[in-house]
């Protein structure tokens, strides 16, 4: 560790300012040069709600959570609490119960996610064992009361219906790295601008690379 | 003293212990990883996780000879002179391997599984497995069996430890379950028609080291990390099963049995087991209300204090009912409060409830026909203030002949008074009542003053057993809102300065009273036994194989 007084630390006194300096001039330029560089630049800001802004990456957005569906339309969730125990702001409520149907085992009678509370760290969906919870790109959640933000299990379902065809589930994605194809038999460069995936083809590369990365190792291991 | 050499650490132990080579090595501050063995259990050495390289030292050349061969450290008795290796790079990968082998067929549904967290296969898997899996992931599901009346089993999760099978021949004594089929279609089965519905049945899910038995009861209801375990005492009979409570928020989940030598060793019945849910009944009586003209009036318990001393103090001429649910510390309160007022006030031990006969199993355990946790200290505090201990019959005599004005009846019976029998006497007499219950019952009706009082996990103090055990436990959960623990509304009673201290009562109660004098100083998680007035201590080698024995490696 250094400490003062060792060979390691270089003192450095302050450079005395130069005359023309001394008037701030330079400084004001310098300042008001960046104001103005910006005023004629593209703008980042959007004019909502008139206009909307979109993600660039609405795989990687961190915005309202949904339940994916199983094959059979059914909620995915196994119930493992896992989100719940990753949640840092204590968000996630989930009561879970014999599953009703033959084929699986547990599932959540109750899945209640306190918007209110989230802080939108995606953790849950990286703990999520079976890929059931997601953060989707929507961002403009309002409501007129506080139980009204407290989202239940069918409304979390109803997210998924709504955004399925646009922000595909990443095992979908997964799937379709090695085919190039778009889940639902769309292809990339006849797909509308505002859908997912985008035209480019690379970009979709790119998700889906950093999806098989991120997802394809086996857990455990 | 014989001397054992366990990784280079020198054990010294007594060869009539008849030690294993496990509880050798715990000795030492070794963790040897097993699935099958169990200190209750016989050993069968079938799981080989507790392979260790052993040999033996020759006491005069001081020349240390291994065998070429891994040997079980279950079935390894200790020996002078015994060598374990429990660390060597043969023995690591002999274990990695059975870790391999035990998981090839396991379909790892970890996420969906009750036992996750306090699983042993998930934690020497981290512990001691292989970095890799290199067998294809199977599906994720498990066959699922119906075994019982609380007890399911997940066939595919098992590893055949035989932990199970082994409890219900050897401990309960029913032999229910058995092993069918053989090799890699080997199964954990009842014989048709005859499902494991014994009173020990529960146990069996404790014991088992993987998920594959669970209890309905529990199932799916939890995850075990968001459980806190709290030792207590089981309440529903005499024997007096040292316990854990796992309660999440203040609401029980389980009941699991804590390892006590003295008492029930590591088990305890299925009465006891699922008998917790009253505590969370909305039928419960919470808060405190007085009769007024016009029906109830309710009360605060700023003013509740205030109003019963003057009540008490008001009628001068008092007795009490105390009932053997209360703590060793409540009883002796409740005596000093009553016998404050009128220091001649007669005390009836409460109704004690009695079912049928002592059950008894062949492992040792019984099931007491008493169920009440206290009777015996309850009973010894009684004697002490009147000299005499009187059953609850006697009330409305002894009620007539003190001219009592007042009576002060402590219930906390979990299911209800079972005689009343003595009311309508008492009633001819016109006294007053102060009931402390649990539950309403037809006492409410006549009653002046009705106090909700607190369930067993709900407030600390001692228990003594029927045979004379005295066990102080903490509260697990706070009681419900509007019901004060019994101990602070006696001590407030008595105008005593300062809080509620369960510990420092039970040292006065110690110091006063002869029968309780083994209980001065620290109480250890196992009890002190009141006859010996001697401090028992646990036996050093035996550690909680069911609570903590998977803290113990993590």
């Amino acid at each position: 560790m250094s400490q003062p007084g060792t060979k390691k630390i270089r003192w450095v006194n302050e450079t005395p300012l130069s005359p023309i300096e001394r008037t701030y001039i330079p400084l004001v330029v310098q300042g008001l040069a960046t104001t103005i560089r910006h005023l004629f630049s593209k703008k980042i800001t959007v004019q909502f709600p008139e206009e909307r802004y979109q993600p660039p990456d609405p795989i990687i957005y961190r915005g309202v959570h949904r339940l994916n569906r199983d094959e059979k339309g059914r909620v995915k969730c196994v119930a493992c609490f896992l989100c719940s125990t990753a949640c840092p702001a204590r968000c996630i409520d989930i009561e879970a119960g014999e599953s009703p149907w033959p084929d699986r085992e547990k599932y959540p009678v109750r899945f209640t996610i306190d918007m209110l509370r989230c802080i939108f760290c995606g953790m849950c969906e990286e703990a999520c064992p079976v890929n059931a919870i997601e953060l989707t790109s929507l961002y403009d959640l309002s409501g007129k009361s506080r139980e009204e933000m407290v989202f239940d299990k069918n409304k979390l379902l109803l997210i998924y219906d709504w955004t399925k065809d646009a922000e595909p589930p990443l095992e979908r994605l997964i799937a379709a790295v090695g085919t190039r194809e778009v889940p639902g038999g769309q292809s990339p460069p006849e797909a509308p601008e505002e859908t997912w995936p985008p035209a480019d083809a690379a970009a979709f590369d790119r998700v889906a690379e950093r999806a098989a990365e991120a997802r394809l190792s086996p857990p455990g291991t | 003293m014989a001397i054992a050499l366990v990784d280079g650490i020198v054990v010294e132990f007594d060869e009539r212990e008849n030690l294993n080579g496990i509880q050798l090595a715990r000795r030492a501050g070794v963790e040897i990883p097993h699935y099958c063995w169990h200190p209750g259990l016989s050993v069968v050495a079938s799981c080989r996780m507790c392979l260790v390289e052993i040999g033996f030292r020759n006491a005069v050349t001081g020349e240390v000879r291994l065998l070429p061969k891994l040997v079980a450290a279950c079935n390894t008795p200790a020996q002078d002179g015994l060598v374990l290796v429990t660390q060597s790079a043969k023995v690591q990968q002999a274990r990695a391997m059975v870790q391999e082998d035990l998981l090839l067929r396991h379909p790892v549904d970890c996420p969906i599984c009750d036992k996750a967290g306090e699983c042993l296969l998930q934690d020497y898997y981290y512990r001691y497995g292989h970095r890799q899996r290199r067998a294809p992931w199977g599906p994720f599901t498990s066959r699922r069996k119906d075994i019982g009346e609380k007890i399911t089993l997940f066939v595919d999760r098992c590893i055949m430890c035989s932990r199970c099978v082994r409890f219900t021949r050897e401990i309960s004594g029913t032999a229910e379950l058995m092993i069918v089929d053989r090799g890699n279609h080997q199964e954990i089965d009842i014989f048709p028609g005859f499902p494991i519905n014994n009173k020990l049945s529960g146990n069996v899910v404790d014991l088992c080291p993987v998920g594959a038995l669970g209890d309905k009861e529990f199932l799916y209801k939890q995850r075990v990390w968001y459980l806190t375990s709290h030792p207590s005492v089981c309440v529903q009979c005499a024997t007096g099963c040292s316990i854990w409570v796992d309660e999440n928020q203040d609401r029980i989940w389980r009941l699991r049995p804590r390892e006590n030598p003295f008492v029930n060793k590591w088990w305890m019945c299925n009465d006891g087991r699922y008998a917790y849910p009253y505590v969370h009944s909305p039928q419960r009586l919470v808060g405190a209300r007085r009769k007024a003209p016009d029906g109830w009036c309710d009360l605060d318990w700023s003013s509740l204090v205030e109003e019963l001393r003057q009540f008490l103090e008001q009628k001068e001429r008092l007795a009490a009912v105390v009932s053997p649910f209360l703590t060793v510390e409540e009883a002796y309160l409740l005596c000093r409060a009553i016998r404050q007022v009128d220091p001649r006030a007669p005390l009836v031990l409460g109704d004690v409830p009695q079912v049928g006969e002592d059950e008894r199993f062949p492992g040792g355990f019984a099931i007491a026909r008493e169920k009440c946790p206290n009777r015996r200290g309850v009973e010894e505090v009684i004697a002490h203030f009147i000299g005499r201990v009187p059953p609850v019959e006697e009330l409305p005599e002894l009620v007539r002949r003190h001219g009592a004005q007042a009576v002060w009846l402590s219930g906390e019976y979990p299911q209800g008074w079972a005689k009343l029998e003595w009311l309508p006497a008492l009633a001819e007499l016109g006294v007053a009542l102060i009931v402390h219950d649990l539950f309403p019952s037809a006492l409410c009706d006549r009653a002046e003053f009705v106090v909700g009082a607190p369930a067993f996990a709900e407030k600390a103090g001692s228990y003594v057993n029927r045979h004379d055990r005295l066990q102080s436990v903490p509260a697990a959960i706070r009681p419900p809102k509007g019901v004060f623990p019994a101990g602070r509304l006696l001590w407030r009673l008595l105008g005593q300065e300062g809080t509620y201290e369960p510990a420092s009562v039970l040292q006065e109660v110690a110091r006063n009273i002869s029968y309780f004098r083994a209980a001065l100083g620290t109480i250890p998680p196992v009890g002190v036994d009141l006859k010996v007035n001697l401090l028992a201590v646990a036996e050093n080698g035996t550690v909680n194989d069911l609570g903590t024995e998977s803290l113990m490696i993590g």
